[in-house]
């Protein structure tokens, strides 16, 4: 019989996410799928699996959950309280779940969004080849109490291991490049908006952050009204017409009539999806030359995470949980790291 | 036609746009030939399978290809599509094979289109002249973008042309049809949106459990026929493709 992940309680914006889906812009449908794409690695890594295996992306709350068959998860992305059975969970780590024992997720205590991953990973049905959800195109819905999950069969014995991770809530630096529209804003506009700290504005979703500065001058620039509808993408920055710069995300419509001052580069969009409440970010103009470079760097330092696993460091008198720890597979650590 | 005198000066333009797109422009206002070399382009460069083309999509005037900068130059990419542009007169390539003509029926002004009147008065017309103009030829899916199989729809007669408004409207319902800039737009899902609300289709134009999940392709038709609030509620608003009746084009 299929496995299943039972949730017994879930925060308002609990979604089931792969990395999202590709080839369907023609359509009108963008990526969707995980705001976070270095939180599904992490977790792939931690766990041997694909980083398109299913997780459960959760905004601000997890839920209440437990399995009907053994299972591995790792905990990624925002840091939530957690707990099994009673016992505090460590996050950027992987844990033993047995079948029946209950999982707590509780809030966020910083960044934004958490990620709860599963050996095997979840299976629901396939939609447009996805496991995804994108909520703006009903692509799927939010998780309900009471959904019941299928998840993959898996061998993975990757309990006790755990991932060092830089923190991705605290803002800085965020690299923006030119997009079609950059040069309509004029460089007095272009040269406002990478002097000012922005932070995170509580309507955001997985469409857009919109970012808020008590000092930001209006961005909108004259007769941007009446431009013709163009092509938009994920991280790109549209300026509303009250003058708003929301970042587009992993659910951005495809096109759209607002300008875009520039577009953020894809590594460091995690970064702004994750950004703590008050924590705040400038932008800054590069070449596409030093972008090709950063982004190069990204994608190998996401290639080691694998290798980055290490066993957790426990209390010895915990003796009991050291014969769950399966030591040795964190040996094997990467390997499975596609 | 004489189709240089469709093409825009400066046009077709090939732009790099943020950090994964390369963008050719066939121009930066309505025009039906840059819509057609859009579309006769995309076809092509689809075809064509370019190394590191990650997918190519359509806007109006424009072609995107996605690409994995990790696996092609974008000079490399702008080379091949220079002298894919120089192959042919794209101005002038005709319309997809294959295309649908839909008929749907809509109802426009009253609790179905709360800002028709708004519409017809920046407009210059009466309400009855506006249905008469929107309904009189079929619109053309110039493209389709923002949500799902939606489509920008065209184009309209000069007296449309005016601009989005500055405040959003909170919320549009699935099916709605919106106008500005000598457009309508057709909305596939409920959204926030700039542009006037004129009047309402009972058209699903996009589920992931009917087959073809996608129901429009840029190029195809849409001729909208006027019903009653009565009748759009009777006979439309819950039948399947909210009562339209689809045609093929020669």
């Amino acid at each position: 019989m299929t496995a299943v992940f039972l949730v017994h309680q879930a925060g308002p914006a609990v979604t089931v996410q792969d990395l999202g889906w590709h080839g369907y812009v023609a359509q009108g449908v963008s990526r969707g799928g995980a705001i976070d794409i270095v939180a599904m690695a992490e977790g792939a890594a931690l766990l041997g699996q694909s980083p398109n295996f299913a997780a459960l992306e959760m905004a601000g709350f997890g839920g209440a959950f437990s399995a009907t068959r053994d299972c591995v998860i790792a905990l990624t992305g925002a840091e939530m309280r957690a707990d099994l059975d009673g016992r505090a969970l460590a996050w950027n780590a992987t844990h033993a779940v047995p079948a029946g024992a209950k999982l707590k997720i509780g809030p966020v205590m910083r960044g934004v969004y958490g990620y709860l991953h599963i050996s095997g990973g979840f299976e629901p049905p396939l939609i447009l080849q996805g496991r995804g959800t994108h909520l703006a195109a009903g692509l799927r819905a939010a998780i309900r109490a009471g959904a019941e999950l299928p998840f993959g069969a898996s061998s993975a014995t990757r309990a006790g291991l755990s991932l060092d991770v830089a923190d991705r809530s605290e803002g800085g630096v965020i690299r923006i490049l030119p997009t079609l529209q950059s040069d309509m804003f004029g460089a007095d506009l272009l040269a406002a908006f990478q002097n000012i700290s922005f932070t995170r504005d509580r309507r955001s979703n997985r469409m857009g952050v919109r970012l808020a500065a008590p000092d930001a001058p209006n961005f909108a620039p004259e007769a941007a009204r009446n431009i013709l509808s163009d092509i938009v993408m994920e991280g790109d920055i549209q300026i509303t017409g009250d003058g708003t710069p929301y970042v587009l995300m992993a659910e951005s419509q495809t096109t759209g009539g607002y300008p875009r001052i520039a577009q953020v580069l894809p590594c460091d969009l995690p970064r702004l999806a994750q950004l703590s409440s008050g924590a705040e970010v400038r932008f800054q103009m590069i070449s596409h030359g030093e972008a090709v470079e950063i982004e190069r760097a990204a994608q190998a330092a996401r290639a080691q995470l694998g290798a980055m696993c290490k066993p957790v460091l426990r209390d010895p008198r915990e003796a009991g949980d050291l014969l769950a720890m399966q030591l040795i597979s964190g040996v094997t650590a990467g390997e499975d790291e596609g | 036609m004489n189709a240089q005198a469709a093409k825009p000066p400066k046009f077709p333009e090939i732009c790099q746009t943020g950090y994964a797109g390369l963008v050719v422009r066939f121009g930066d206002q309505l025009n039906e030939a840059g819509n057609r070399a859009s579309l006769a382009f995309a076809a092509e460069v689809t075809a064509a399978g370019l190394a590191g083309v990650l997918e190519v999509s359509t806007a109006l005037q424009s072609v995107l290809l996605r690409y994995d900068p990790l696996l092609v130059s974008p000079e490399a990419l702008r080379a091949d599509l220079a002298a894919a542009l120089t192959q042919r007169d794209w101005y002038a390539a005709s319309l997809p094979q294959g295309r649908t003509l839909w008929e749907v029926p809509a109802c426009f002004g009253g609790a179905y289109g709360p800002e028709f009147e708004q519409a017809c008065s920046l407009a210059g017309v009466s309400q009855a002249e506006a249905v008469a103009e929107l309904c009189a030829t079929p619109l053309r899916v110039q493209a389709i973008g923002f949500a799902p199989s939606q489509p920008y729809l065209g184009e309209l007669p000069p007296n449309w042309d005016f601009p989005r408004q500055a405040t959003l409207n909170p919320q549009v319902p699935k099916g709605a049809l919106l106008a500005a800039i000598r457009q309508i737009v057709l909305f596939s899902v409920p959204s926030p949106t700039g542009w006037l609300h004129i009047g309402q289709t009972g058209l699903s134009l996009f589920d992931p459990a009917r087959d073809p999940a996608f129901m429009l392709r840029a190029g195809d038709e849409i001729a909208l026929r006027p019903v009653s609030e009565a009748e759009f509620e009777t006979s439309c608003a819950a039948a399947p493709y909210g009562g339209a009746v689809r045609r093929a084009l020669p």
